[in-house]
């Protein structure tokens, strides 16, 4: 038997840690970048988790956001309002790790239950549905008085962090992973390649499509949470159509159905946005024009449309970084 | 004799007005080779969706081995003990013919979703069993050497035998085999009835396939069943079959006959 | 309160419902012929109602007086800006994928959608910021018992109907008609048929477009404020209406839009939230319980 060796995935996410935090001591990485950094952690845990639903599974979700609402709305909720935590108290980490937890719990409850419509429709209809599902939940951000309504819920005490969220990002990305190379994983995968033949040797499609859901729902959850506590705001606004569909350009970006791809698309138009908010703004500036921020999606939404005319497989295709990837057990 | 295998009685099945199957009577005992023909449209494809349970009969009932099977979910059928294969060829395209077959295997592997995610030894172990399965069958369709590739780069002879392989790798009871000589050569078509044949002698599998090949048909049934319009115009030994003048009339039309 | 079924909200309800028809016959005549669902249709919808904003402007002086007149080079104008940019999209963007994967279109429509409202607010001539809508023809209210019936009313219902009237003529007794149905049935027959597939497609959007762009006009003049935006929510509902008519079916799109409108115009007078929710509870319920909406054929799968 060979040596088992040292997980590779592991090693470079270490590697990237001290690195970062080195470069961060010596001022190299200021607190803005490091912002960035931690954006697009978040956006790696959410575009994985939505890879798990439409890219693996080949079911299709467009309120991918929702679920990432609940979790932090639930989480915040839970934080601010009802144990009153503060990140200067020793022990309260530990209680917002468990509102994170409750907060990826409640999304995967939502995601159960969207997960049902998904048994009977397909494609497009499925779409609508979850756009639908998506809508409803952010429509009800906005109607609850409890967390704030249209103004949000604000106040939230900041426990995010470039290591908690390197560890939930990491993590959400090993489980993620494993799922998918499982013989459960495999079992996903039969759905998105063929549907009916998938059922016909045997797996109980059902299942695992609101299998893919839950899971997919329960780690948006966690970004959600993350996401809330790192801007310190949850707001309805963050949850709505087109920041579901900003996620929708990374795993397509990346590659449907490759995890190496949504975490190299989720770093890469993370930094790729904040680079157009800057440069418009600067652009703005320097001529007086009224460039407007606007601008940025619109580049946005033609680097969606080139994607699909010009490079339908995104980035990776359908393949894995060794990096990702675990070998065969033989 | 032994109670059949599968036992189909008063099998009738309407989409919207038009009768597609009607008053389909069948008994198919354990180990035999059964031939299901008929002209295009005569409710061949029908039959095999409604005894995997893709359609639920409109009447009748099917059992299988003694339970009844009837409108029960398609992969509960397949837990029974029932594969198939289809007309037009539904493979896992982007995933490897090792792949493939694993998910055939899926249903009968144990480990939860937890002893998954954290890999325990279990679930390695088990994992290992199963690539070692696999592999095995692989190597009996004579396909190893194409374990690792997209199953959508194999050529199409090698599409046919990989899906076989995989309706075998649920380790079934009964075959349901759809027009499997559909598109092959001469010599494919012998290599596919040796590959029939053994299914049943070694593999201890009964076959029921619809076929329009009559090399094979004639060549490998043992019992033939000819419907049209959904309803049963002959069944017998080939020989009977074969001449029988309603038969002749089916696919030649009245003067033919 | 008043009475259960009041006659004012009937009335509300129509005149929305017709907006929502307008649109809904683009959703389901698109859908029954690429079987795309084409988000940026609401789009169209709000580029109609700048376009007839512009055009009040460009010809308010020079026809001024003849109210008639210029409504009519408004709604010409509206019809045909929306119907151009429907066939531009159709051309550039739906037209390379249309034997893609159906989800890849589908996600090119969510593309188009987003860089039209994009580019709409992005651009400093439009703007992101609300507009009043001129008066392009002054409203007067007609009482009739205890309801008010104002001109406009009486003008969406007419022109929604002239239109409607209009499209199933053109699609019973034309050539282009029988070709546009030949085609939703089996795109493959069609071809071998000789219909050029493609034309007929064009002519779809450009007749979808074309009513998006009437309703833009319609639902400025009704409800007198525009913005890049105002066509996301109208789109969802008009597609929801043609879900729950039947998608792919021309009088089930008209049937679940008046459905929908009288549905919104009673749920908000009675809750404003479940006013803005009752269109998606529609949704799901009818994707629950009749797939295939009111009016909808089953399409079955071939195995």
């Amino acid at each position: 038997m060979k040596l088992q060796k040292f997980p590779r995935f592991l090693a470079v996410v270490i590697l990237f840690y001290a690195v970062i935090e080195i470069l961060f001591k010596l001022d190299v990485v200021n607190g803005y970048l490091l912002h960035i950094i931690n954006l697009s952690l978040i956006y790696v845990i959410l575009a994985t988790s939505l890879n798990l639903i439409n890219g693996i599974t080949g079911q299709f979700s467009l309120g991918h956001m929702g679920f990432a609402g609940v979790g932090a709305y639930v989480s915040a909720a839970l934080s601010t309002l009802v144990f009153k935590l503060s990140p200067s108290k020793p022990g309260d980490m530990l209680v917002f790790v468990g509102c994170i937890v409750a907060g990826g719990l409640a999304a995967a409850v939502v995601g159960l239950l969207i997960g049902f419509p998904s048994l009977r429709l397909k494609g497009d209809y499925l779409a609508i549905v979850t756009l639908g599902f998506g809508e409803i939940i952010r429509t009800a951000f906005n109607n609850l008085d409890v967390v704030g309504g249209p103004r949000g819920l604000l106040g939230i005490p900041k426990f995010s962090n470039f290591t908690t969220i390197i560890i939930a990002s990491a993590l959400s990305v090993v489980v993620i992973r494993n799922l998918i190379q499982s013989s459960h994983g495999r079992a996903m995968l039969s759905i998105r390649e063929n549907e009916v033949a998938a059922e016909l040797v045997g797996i109980d499609t059902t299942r695992y499509k609101v299998m893919a859901f839950t899971f997919g729902a329960f780690f948006a959850g966690i970004a959600g949470g993350l996401l809330a506590h790192l801007i310190q705001l949850a707001h309805p606004t963050q949850f709505g159509f087109i920041k579901s569909v900003e996620v929708l350009i990374m795993i397509y970006a990346g590659g449907v159905g490759s995890i190496t791809g949504s975490i190299l698309a989720a770093f890469g138009l993370t930094f790729l946005s904040e680079g157009l908010r800057l440069g418009i703004r600067s652009l703005a500036d320097a001529t007086g024009l009224p460039i407007g921020g606007e601008w940025r999606m619109v580049i946005y939404a033609l680097l969606l449309i080139f994607i699909m005319l010009f490079r339908n497989e995104g980035l990776m295709g359908t393949k894995e970084s060794k990096i990702i990837e675990l070998p065969e057990v033989e | 004799m032994s109670a059949p295998l599968l036992k189909i009685e008063k099998l009738t099945h309407y989409f919207g007005g038009l009768k597609a199957v009607s008053d389909f009577n069948f008994e198919i005992p354990e180990g035999s080779i059964y031939g299901l023909i008929g002209p295009n449209g005569s409710g061949k494809t029908t039959t095999f969706n409604l005894i995997t349970g893709i359609y639920t009969p409109t009447e009748g009932k099917i059992s299988f081995q003694g339970h009844d099977i009837t409108g029960q979910k398609p992969f509960r059928i397949v837990h029974r003990g029932i594969a198939r294969t289809f007309q037009n060829l539904r493979i896992f395209g982007n995933l490897s013919a090792l792949d493939n077959i694993r998910i055939a295997r899926h249903y009968t592997t144990r480990s939860g979703l937890v002893s998954s995610i954290l890999r325990m030894p279990s679930f390695k172990a088990e994992e290992r069993q199963v690539r070692k399965e696999a592999l095995e069958l692989l190597d009996l369709m004579h396909l190893s050497h194409r374990a690792t590739e997209k199953a959508k780069n194999l050529p199409y002879g090698e599409l046919r035998r990989l899906e076989i392989a995989r309706a075998l790798a649920t380790k079934p009871r009964l075959i349901l085999l759809d027009e499997p000589a559909a598109g092959m050569n001469p010599k494919e078509v012998d290599d596919l009835m040796h590959l029939i044949l053994r299914i049943r002698n070694e593999f201890k599998v009964t076959v029921f396939l619809i076929e329009h090949h009559m090399k094979v048909v004639m060549g490998i049934c043992e019992r033939i069943k000819v419907i049209d319009f959904g309803e049963t115009i002959a069944e017998g030994l080939p020989e009977e079959v074969k001449n029988h003048p309603k038969v002749l009339e089916a696919y030649l039309g009245k003067r033919g006959a | 309160m008043g009475p259960l079924i009041n006659p004012q909200q009937i009335i509300n309800g129509l005149q929305l419902g017709s907006i929502y028809a307008l649109i809904a016959l683009g959703y389901t005549m698109v859908y029954g012929i690429v079987r795309l669902i084409n988000f940026a249709h609401g789009d169209f919808f709000m580029i109609g109602a700048y376009a007839a904003y512009a055009a009040f402007f460009a010809f308010n002086a020079m026809v001024a007086g003849r109210t008639g007149t210029l409504a009519f080079i408004v709604l010409v104008i509206a019809m045909a800006t929306s119907a151009s940019v429907a066939w531009l999209a159709n051309k550039l963007a739906y037209k390379p994928l249309r034997y893609k994967p159906k989800l890849s279109s589908l996600i090119t429509a969510i593309g188009v959608s987003m860089f039209i409202e994009y580019f709409f607010s992005a651009f400093p001539a439009i703007g992101a910021s609300y507009r009043a809508f001129p008066e392009i023809i002054p409203r007067r209210d007609i009482h009739i018992g205890p309801a008010v019936v104002s001109n406009l009313v009486l003008i969406d219902l007419a022109v929604a109907a002239i239109l409607m009237i209009g499209l199933t003529l053109l699609v019973r007794r034309t050539t282009l008609g029988k070709a546009m149905r030949a085609v939703s049935q089996d795109k493959d027959a069609a071809r071998l048929m000789g219909i050029d597939i493609e034309m007929v497609i064009s002519f779809t959007f450009l007749i979808g477009g074309a009513f998006a762009g009437a309703a833009g006009l319609l639902a400025g003049m009704t409800y007198p404020r525009i913005f890049p935006y105002m066509g996301i929510l109208p789109g969802l509902k008009a597609f929801i209406a043609a879900v729950l008519g039947g998608i792919g079916n021309i009088p089930g799109a008209m049937l679940g839009a008046y459905i929908m409108g009288i549905a919104e115009t009673f749920a908000s007078a009675y809750n404003s939230l479940i006013g803005e929710g009752i269109a998606f509870a529609i949704l799901i319920l009818v994707l629950l319980i009749r797939p295939t909406g009111l009016l909808g054929e089953k399409i079955a799968d071939k195995i």
